[in-house]
């Protein structure tokens, strides 16, 4: 239902029935290792390309997630996903062996909310009764498109972020135990004029900050409404622009905690990530693996989760493009 | 030119670019300065002692010993870069360990190992030179140019 400019109320309140989360070796060492379903302990996955390998944690996280939701595959509905690679290959590679009706998406780091909030939406609307959402990111196939080969010797900035190696997926149901979807609002395209490509953290925070706003006004909300409110990538330097952008803007962000899944999965100390972590798998494993953990503990009642998709490509970069940004956010809510 | 630039970006951006800017972390230039010449330094003198080899025990003379010296670090360049030891080097060393001719090597030998599953033509052929291509390019017409000049007014 739609409330508010662009936000959806889901009223029937779809349940999260079963969720997975598959990270590679990198994440199997950073702190939030002991909340991932499965660790591969190689970054190929025993594949023979990065392509198949990042393909292979996708299609794991949405079998297992179906698996945990005591569903079969072919009771699921449709399957919503994307990712990073051209063509968003791995999804429809994924759906491919999964044979679940498909529908890709491309919201680049911000895919996990917006299918999320499709799926929610779906199934809310009667249109759906099971639909899974998914998504992934691998660090080598992300380097290897966007920026250079994984063995070449570029230095890295210090506002440069490290691409997730994970896959995260959830299975959305009309009826069940489960946390509930409550809410979602859909993002704008934002671009605020940043070029740098090794700095998606900046070019990605005024989406973030206009999604959040936008969700508050629609539903007439404070921040201190969330328990916890979590951008899916800004890291260090996106994460303390937003906190500018919201002190400017005069949102009392301070009521709730707020902070990021790119802050989150990796060790500063031993871990060498820059800014932290980026990637659509960034957002859905932390979500879907810690953050659904402890609010399955009781730890976190409400929560809202804003992934931040920053949409260039390398043409866009090199043509002199600047970044155009969106962020969705999900209300999540413990049932 | 970079006025040009900003004088088309709304005034909210403009405010928003300098907010950004400040939040950026201040690099490290002197360090990154220093880390790259004693990398850069140590390559080249590596490259001086194998050259030495060459000309002591190897019997090259002084201007034919600088091909083998160029191969040898090459090789090393490749073997490091396949082994997945180079880019870590590399994020310390930074321009240390671009600019000598292991920096060229490793961009070409990591092109090739990472495009080598979309075969041998189109990947490995194809996309070497994916890193190294401005280099012989550029490389190429800056000498035609000089050539040019030479000729001209030598």
């Amino acid at each position: 239902m739609l409330q508010g400019h662009r936000s959806w109320i889901f009223e029937r309140k779809p349940v999260l029935l079963g969720t997975a989360t598959v990270v590679g070796p990198f994440e199997g060492q950073g702190p939030l290792a002991d909340d991932f379903d499965i660790i591969h302990g190689d970054l190929s996955i025993g594949q023979k390309s990065w392509e198949k390998a990042e393909r292979t944690l996708l299609e794991e996280a949405v079998e297992l997630a179906i698996e945990n939701a005591g569903l079969t595959k072919e009771q699921v509905h449709f399957y919503v996903g994307g990712d990073l690679t051209n063509q968003i290959i791995s999804n429809s590679f994924a759906a491919r062996s999964l044979s679940i009706p498909y529908l890709g998406v491309f919201g680049a780091c911000s895919t996990s909310m917006e299918s999320l909030a499709l799926a929610a939406q779906l199934v809310d609307s009667g249109a759906a009764r099971y639909v899974v959402a998914g998504t992934c990111s691998h660090n080598a196939t992300a380097e290897k498109q966007y920026r250079y080969p994984t063995e070449y010797g570029s230095q890295k900035p210090p506002t440069a972020q490290f691409t997730v190696t994970g896959a995260g997926a959830a299975v959305v149901a009309d009826k069940g135990d489960g946390p509930v979807v409550t809410r979602a609002t859909i993002g704008r395209v934002v671009d605020m004029g940043i070029k740098d490509p090794f700095n998606l953290g900046a070019a990605m925070a005024p989406a973030a900050v206009d999604t959040i706003e936008a969700h508050l006004r629609d539903f007439r909300l404070e921040p201190g409404y969330y328990d916890v409110i979590a951008t899916g990538d800004l890291s260090k330097i996106g994460h303390a622009l937003a906190k500018d952008l919201f002190r400017e803007h005069g949102i009392p962000i301070e009521q709730t905690h707020f902070t990021d899944c790119g802050l989150l999965i990796y060790d500063f100390e031993k871990q060498m990530v820059q800014a932290g972590a980026s990637g659509c798998g960034c957002s859905a494993v932390v979500t879907y693996g810690h953050l659904l953990k402890r609010m399955r503990r009781g730890e976190i009642r409400r929560m809202l989760i804003v992934a931040t998709g920053a949409l260039l490509s390398p043409i866009s970069y090199q043509q002199g493009e600047s970044i155009p940004c969106i962020a969705h956010a999900v209300a999540i809510e413990a049932e | 030119m970079a006025d040009e630039k900003r004088k088309k970006l709304t005034p909210v951006q403009q405010q928003y670019q300098e907010l950004a800017k400040k939040r950026e972390p201040k690099r490290a230039v002197l360090r990154n300065c220093l880390r790259a010449f004693v990398s850069g330094g140590t390559i080249c003198l590596l490259g001086q002692a194998i050259q030495q080899m060459f000309i002591h025990w190897g019997g090259f003379p002084k201007e034919k010993a600088s091909n083998p010296t160029v191969a040898v670090l090459i090789l090393l360049s490749v073997i490091l870069t396949s082994l997945g030891v180079y880019d870590k080097f590399a994020q310390w060393a930074g321009a240390g360990s671009a600019v000598p001719v292991t920096g060229f090597a490793n961009s070409m030998a990591s092109a090739a190992i990472e495009h080598r599953s979309e075969g041998v033509v189109l990947g490995i052929g194809g996309k070497m030179f994916k890193l190294a291509g401005p280099v012989i390019v550029f490389g190429t017409v800056a000498a035609f140019i000089v050539g040019i000049c030479h000729w001209l007014f030598g």
